[in-house]
């Protein structure tokens, strides 16, 4: 029954969608004053469309219906509700129903929102948005259908995986493509005001927000996945360079770029050619981010598609989509009036555009690190991997440029400012970030030469975000969002110069003397749960003066047979502490590994900071200072 | 006039990477797949981990019957996980030849002696040329390599799983 419901609300919509861009494309070219009320009549009913097939496909979950093929291959009767539910996004076919919701929901809210804007550029808007949703439908239609049934009707379905079962990873997807959808807006605005010629400082206000929610879901998106890989996968890590994880990266560097170059449109009026490639390249690189993870082309851990007919349409309708934005850029570009502005080096201007070229330039080095190996393979058959070293050796050296540049950039003055006569507050914060790092970098061995100025400068930094919120007069938002960064950087350094570990066989009694812990194994207990065996150790850790316990646990299913390791972390502020155990042979000996991680927590807190800003300026009206 | 050169430049560029990336699409298609049976360069020299010794490639491999290879690193969390089904591959013994990819050989050592041996030898790779002949493109990866005509019989990317040990099993056997 569901599956009728969703598989035909799904066509209504498809037709909608037609009827939209044809009816858009003819007012558009007429010169009718107000926009026509059928417009907002179809889009709702378009949008409550693909609402209801969405939540039959939810229901389809939560009732298990196993006569729908994709509730068959990704679900089970004894998954707890939460995860039946978020089991829907969790697979091919669920997400890209989610990616269609959200595309139809932003639209709908775009058009509440917008009211004061001239009529010709929200139907072009509306066509644009509309010829992207139309896409997504006969991609559904044709090649993923979520809907397609079952017979004879199974009695259980196939989904049981344990570790996509985690809070973070259910909704990460969603948030992540609240993000990506986002751009799709900026998109179809962009392309939209350069034929209605409207780009200026007054399209700068209305767009920013759109930019600014965006920025603030993707910046959690990512936050969640991070959290997802460390809690979850107990690799040890927060960022590993996987191709998946960079495919999300490389939209947020855009979209960082365009969020400042969005704000010089707003003030100054220039900038607006720039502004629309970086708008147009945004959401490129969100679709491309759909067409790598989902064609299978990457090899990663995290793909499992296989399907080429997918890949081949999402890489045919992503070059439609993107030739459709370079002719209108190139056949509209007459109309944005560029009044030569005198450009000065020293003003805000300047230091926006200076910040622009990092961000292309860690989207570079992201994007070559990602697609190269591509290139390579089907341009001479040869293989290369990309791992981690690639990127730390590329992209850390500039960092210190970056924070130089970050340091007093955002306190210049728009137009022009002047050399400031030399200030000693500057003088005695720098002094006093050299003291830190130097009491900081004698406590360690393993230091290089590169981190001595990369942890003075983002002590530095982090001061000198701290003594804005007394003295300057920029925005609340910008000034949580940019000390939310400078802790990012120096807690990520001070994370990756201190984390150390110990590996050792241990049987219980056993203890290990580790930098100036001791960690005992106590004892093991074996207790037989649900499906599988349980293994939790106990250890305690005793430091000088304290002591704390840990529970890692390993657990063995037997059919099939997978022994999972379940790590425990310790979280305080200053330091997660990480030990995950595996049983060897059957000789009472048990393979430990404990890690200690500084400032982990301090990783998600600044993440959050960056993402708060952002928020606090979509929130607050009036929003006028930066 | 300018402007139309930019525009056919960007074009140009444009479906340049749309034609490599559709043959990429094509390419990524076998590979995970059986049919693959590129073959490997038995002319390689390696160093073996713990003698520090010089090696030809071909003098590890079984000129009778298929080899199992498997690309590891002690610092990757999914090598340890599937290191119990190497550990009961040798227990069936199945000979297995170990690539050790960008590590410390101390590390290395380490991992070996705390999480036991199933390898009959450990080459080095420090720099990852060695995994990259092999067409490997992360750790862990698993190849199974027939010794008679140094063609990849079958290759798993990721972890092995309690599953792939009977196939493995199976595979060794039929191309014995």
């Amino acid at each position: 029954m569901s599956n009728y419901l969703g598989n035909y609300s799904l066509y209504i919509a498809l037709i909608a969608s037609v009827y939209l861009i044809f009816k858009s494309y003819l007012d558009a070219n007429s010169e009718n004053k107000y926009l026509d009320k059928n417009f907002i009549l179809i889009t709702s009913i378009q949008t409550i469309m693909i609402t209801v097939s969405f939540f039959s496909l939810v229901a389809a979950f939560v009732i298990s219906d196993f006569s729908n093929e994709t509730v068959f291959n990704n679900s089970h009767t004894l998954k707890p509700l939460f995860y039946k539910v978020s089991g829907t996004w969790g697979n091919h076919e669920g997400s890209l129903l989610l990616w269609l919701l959200v595309l139809s929901i932003f639209l709908f809210i775009f058009l509440l929102n917008s009211r004061s804007q001239d009529t010709k550029y929200k139907l072009l808007t509306i066509l644009f948005q509309q010829i992207i949703i139309s896409g997504f439908l006969v991609f559904i239609l044709l090649t993923s259908n979520p809907f397609k049934m079952l017979y004879p009707i199974p009695s259980e379905g196939l989904g049981l995986n344990p570790i996509l079962q985690d809070p973070a990873l259910a909704i990460h997807p969603p948030i992540l493509y609240l993000g990506y959808v986002g751009t799709s807006i900026i998109f179809s605005a962009s392309l939209a005001s350069m034929i209605s010629g409207n780009i200026g400082d007054k399209w700068a206000r209305h767009i920013k927000k759109w930019v600014l929610v965006s920025w603030v879901f993707l910046t959690i998106g990512i936050l969640l996945g991070s959290i997802w890989a460390y809690y979850e996968l107990g690799w040890g890590g927060f960022w590993f360079w996987d191709p998946v994880e960079n495919v999300s990266l490389m939209p947020w560097f855009c979209l960082t770029a365009l969020l400042h170059t969005v704000i010089v449109l707003q003030k100054r009026n220039s900038f607006k050619e720039w502004t629309i490639i970086l708008s147009i390249t945004t959401f490129s690189l969100s679709m491309s981010g759909t067409f790598l993870v989902r064609s299978g082309i990457l090899n990663s851990i995290h793909t499992f598609a296989n399907d080429p007919s997918r890949g081949l349409y999402i890489l045919s309708f992503l070059f439609i989509l993107i030739l459709m934005s370079i002719l209108i850029f190139f056949f509209n570009q007459n109309k944005i009036s560029n009044k030569a502005k005198e450009n000065f080096i020293l003003s805000k201007e300047t230091a926006i555009l200076v910040n622009n070229w990092f961000m292309m330039f860690f989207l570079s080095v992201v994007l070559v690190g990602t697609i190269y190996p591509i290139f390579l393979e089907v341009l001479n058959g040869s293989k290369i991997s990309v791992g981690p070293p690639f990127y730390h050796n590329l992209l850390i050296p500039f960092l210190i440029p970056f924070l130089i540049f970050m340091s007093f950039g955002p306190s210049l003055k728009w137009i022009k400012d002047k050399l400031k006569k030399f200030n000693y507050n500057i003088l005695i914060i720098f002094l006093v970030s050299l003291l830190i790092s130097y009491v900081i970098l004698t406590k360690t061995e393993n230091s290089f030469l590169l981190s001595i100025p990369l942890i003075v400068l983002s002590i530095y930094l982090l001061l000198v975000t701290i003594k804005d919120f007394f003295v300057s007069k920029s925005s609340i938002s910008q000034k949580i969002s940019h000390f939310g960064f400078s802790l990012l950087i120096t807690s990520i350094l001070l994370n990756g110069l201190f984390s150390n570990e110990f590996n050792s066989n241990m049987k219980v009694g056993d203890e290990r003397i580790f930098n100036d812990k001791v960690v005992k194994l106590k004892e093991v207990n074996v207790k037989d749960v649900d499906n599988y065996k349980s293994l939790k150790a106990s250890f305690e850790v005793t430091n000088k003066n304290s002591s704390f316990a840990l529970y890692p646990e390993v657990r063995i299913y037997q059919q099939p047979l997978t022994i999972t390791s379940e790590a425990d972390i310790k979280t305080t502020l200053f330091s997660d502490n990480f030990l995950v155990f595996n049983i060897l042979k059957d000789d009472g000996y048990y393979n430990v590994r404990y890690q200690y991680k500084p400032l982990m927590i301090w990783i998600w807190i600044s993440t959050i900071f960056i993402g708060f800003g952002g928020l606090l300026s979509v929130i607050r009206k009036n929003e006028q200072k930066y | 006039m300018s402007k139309n050169i930019k525009f056919l430049g960007l074009l140009l560029t444009l479906i340049i990477i749309f034609i490599i990336l559709l043959k990429g699409l094509n390419v990524s298609k076998d590979y995970s797949n059986e049919k693959l049976k590129s073959k490997i360069d038995f002319s390689l020299n390696a160093k073996k981990l713990f003698s520090d010794e010089i090696i030809n490639i071909s003098d590890l491999f079984d000129k009778n019957s298929p080899s199992v290879v498997n690309i590891w690193a002690s610092w990757c969390a999914p090598c340890r996980e599937e290191h119990q089904f190497l550990m009961k591959l040798k227990d069936m013994n199945i000979n297995i030849i170990g690539i050790n990819y960008k590590d410390s050989p101390k590390n290395a050592k380490n991992f070996l002696s705390s999480l036991g041996n199933p390898y009959s030898e450990v080459i080095t790779d420090n720099d990852g040329t060695k995994s990259i002949e092999f067409g490997a493109i992360g750790v862990p990866e698993t190849f199974i390599i027939s010794g008679k005509t140094n063609e990849i019989i079958k290759k798993y990317i990721g972890p092995l799983t309690s599953e792939n040990l009977i196939e493995i099993k199976n595979l060794l056997e039929k191309n014995a």
